[in-house]
């Protein structure tokens, strides 16, 4: 599987679903007015792995994850060119309703971000917004399995009417991917979902992706290699808006092919 | 560095003392106003009455012996009055010493009867004992502005009519109590009458409509200019005149709506629609303007959330930043609403300081409003509108201190963290 154009080094050879990625972009170019952000960017995420994004700050890495569901549209001034496809179909084609691929990608964001409501409705708009359950019973089971995939049932299936924004950092985070997995994504975008949290907290987190990639393709950004090295089976490393090389996460992090990911990975830049 | 700690405490205390001499000149400006209102106007709610044997005797009102129902109305409800005070002082001759004697009463006390009777039929024939509001310059004398001491001809009460009046108190007819008129009632020409019960309808059935209209109108706005649309020229030109909106006189409106709603639309003057309409324009800016604040105070992190679960913009902005905005958006929605309810100017130009003595039963009646009533009685020569004109200044203030208080309650009710 090499990539196109001599600016990516991909060398992947394992990976389960390798036929056809799950999500794809293809000479994916970003502008924020005239500053460009990512250049020709070529890169093939495969089902039901969790694919990590490293870089230093500013190399793109959140800016290619916002452009898989779209979240770019919402920002003035923002220009893509090129293609990203989920399961073979252009994102940007009009006929897909961004408001439908964002209930198929969803996303966890970099401070959690529970709505104002309780940890019940928290994980029940998006299935009622989507028309998900039909009674109130279908409702709790998603809800309670949503909590449950996610950790957090325990901890919180006697406060279910209290507000989310009561719970401690890593719970709220932990809510906030029941809430994403509530609608059935068949993708989930982590923009480095741990920074805000504590050593123990992200260690909860990095176990449940763990879990959770049994049935979802989860692409994560992180600022932390060893966290992308523990976590992670394919690694893609971006600097000043392009892929440098992605491959394996065993291979990239003991025998980079190339000399910046190299000096990245030992530390001498970042 | 000790010469330097000393002068940075003394700075420091200076200008604390600055503090609080400013908080205390305002406040001291503040009672004395206040206190000036309530001392003027605390008059205005108390009244006094004169209690008199009232005859409801059929040949003294003009009717037959037996009459039907549908007569007592026109009876001579003035001869009752007369016959009554007479009774009182049956050595008073004469037909100016009678006419001086009668004045006493109030005119309203004939039409009092009259609806007594109407109510309650079988008080025909019968001798009832009744309080009768006494004439203003009586109320006044009895609530000390009139003094004896006073030349005769400087004041309006007579020598021998004061004489009356005390031996009334003497015989313990006189009594005074919570003037209920002056909150229920109409404007009135004669003084003891008046109330302010028309004009608050008015002021209620104008902010009303003033309400409907620029609450949906302003917020829907807001979230348009706030949420929807992208920042171009032409949004930015609106936006640019929406601020100098806020900041016109607001008679300026009142011109407005004389030129466009009265003149052009033909809508009828004086009308609490047409002066809704005028006010709600003048608020319109103050409600997209707080509410542009109010939506922009929620932070972005709430909207990507909504966003990243799949929900289409308009379900982000109804199901999750406006009812964060909501307490903002009230806030000043009340603010615009109680500035719109002390307005006069613009009211005046649409027509209503007319003098208006019925109760406004909708919006297409004439009425008049608060503070128009309260000019209207500044400018009447009767001595006894003065303590009326601080006392409806007291009812206005009452309503702006609801309307704030219930700002700062609806404000905390709706208040949510996140």
């Amino acid at each position: 599987m090499s990539g196109q154009g001599d600016s990516t080094v991909d060398n992947a050879q394992g990976g389960p679903d390798q036929q056809l990625p799950k999500v794809s972009a293809r000479k994916l170019s970003v502008f924020y007015g005239d500053k460009q952000a990512l250049f020709d960017v070529d890169l093939d995420i495969y089902a039901n792995q969790v694919t990590a994004l490293i870089g230093p700050s500013g190399c793109g890495k959140s800016t290619f994850l916002r452009c898989v569901n779209r979240m770019n549209d919402v920002i003035e001034n923002c220009r893509t060119q090129g293609k990203v496809m989920l399961e073979g179909t252009d994102v940007e084609d009009p006929s897909i309703d961004p408001v439908q691929l964002r209930a198929r990608v969803g996303m966890v964001f970099q401070r959690p971000n529970p709505f104002p409501k309780s940890i019940y409705d928290n994980v029940a708009y998006g299935p009622r917004i989507h028309g998900l359950a039909a009674t109130k019973a279908e409702l709790d089971e998603i809800v309670h399995v949503s909590l449950e995939r996610a950790g957090l049932l325990d901890e919180v299936k006697d406060r279910m009417e209290e507000p989310g924004t009561g719970l401690s950092g890593g719970q709220q985070q932990r809510l906030c991917i029941a809430r994403a997995i509530a609608v059935s994504p068949e993708v989930i975008l982590m923009d480095e979902p741990c920074s805000a949290l504590d050593p123990i907290a992200t260690a909860r987190i990095e176990e449940l992706i763990d879990e959770l990639r049994a049935d979802y393709t989860i692409v994560i950004v992180t600022h932390s290699m060893q966290q992308a090295a523990r976590v992670s089976q394919r690694t893609a490393f971006f600097h000043l808006g392009i892929v440098i090389e992605v491959d394996d996460t065993s291979r990239i992090f003991t025998n980079p092919q190339n000399q910046k990911t190299q000096d990245y990975i030992t530390g001498r830049f970042g | 560095m000790e010469a330097r700690r000393r002068k940075r405490h003394r700075a420091e205390v200076r200008f604390r003392a600055y503090g609080l001499a400013a908080v205390g000149f305002a406040l001291l400006v503040l009672v004395l106003l206040l206190g000036t209102i309530v001392r003027d106007g605390a008059g205005a709610f108390w009244q006094y009455e004169v209690v008199l044997d009232i005859d409801f005797a059929p040949e003294v009102l003009g009717l037959g012996q037996d009459p039907a129902e549908a007569e007592l109305g026109r009876g001579d409800f003035s001869r009752l009055v007369k016959e009554a005070v007479r009774k009182e002082f049956p050595e008073v001759k004469g037909r100016r010493d009678r006419r001086a004697l009668r004045k006493l009463v109030s005119p309203g006390a004939v039409f009092e009867l009259r609806d007594r009777l109407l109510a309650d039929p079988a008080l025909l024939g019968q001798t009832v004992s009744l309080r009768l509001p006494l004439d203003d310059q009586a109320q006044l004398f009895f609530k000390g502005f009139i003094s004896a001491a006073v030349p005769e001809d400087a004041r309006k009460l007579s020598d021998t009519q004061l004489g009356w009046l005390e031996t009334l108190q003497e015989r313990g007819q006189i009594v005074s109590g919570f003037n209920t008129r002056f909150l229920t009632g109409g404007d009135s020409r004669e003084p003891e009458l008046a109330g302010i019960w028309g004009a608050a309808v008015g002021s209620l059935l104008t902010l009303a409509v003033t309400l409907v209209l620029s609450f949906p109108i302003g917020v829907a706005a807001a979230v348009y200019l706030e949420e929807f649309s992208s920042r171009t020229r032409f949004t930015d030109f609106i936006e640019v005149n929406i601020n100098n909106l806020a900041a016109v006189p607001s008679i300026v409106f009142g011109l407005l709506g004389l030129a466009v709603f009265l003149n052009f639309f033909g809508m009828p003057r004086s009308a609490p629609l047409v002066g809704g309409l005028v006010l709600s324009l003048m608020t319109l800016p103050t409600v997209i303007i707080a509410s542009r604040s109010a939506l922009a105070a929620v932070p972005p992190s709430i909207r990507e959330a909504a966003l990243g679960v799949g929900a289409s913009p308009l379900q982000v902005v109804v199901h999750h930043v406006l009812p964060l905005a909501l307490p903002g958006i009230l806030t000043g929605t009340i603010i615009g609403m109680a500035r719109a309810l002390g307005e006069t100017a613009p009211l005046l130009m649409i027509g209503m300081v007319a003098f208006i003595v019925d109760i406004p039963d909708g919006v297409t009646s004439p009425s008049t409003v608060l503070p128009v009533q309260i000019y209207l009685w500044a400018d009447s020569p009767e001595r006894a509108f003065v303590e009326k004109t601080s006392g409806a200044i007291l009812v206005l203030l009452g309503f702006l201190v609801l309307m704030n208080l219930a700002a700062v309650l609806l404000r905390n009710r709706f208040e949510s963290r996140w």
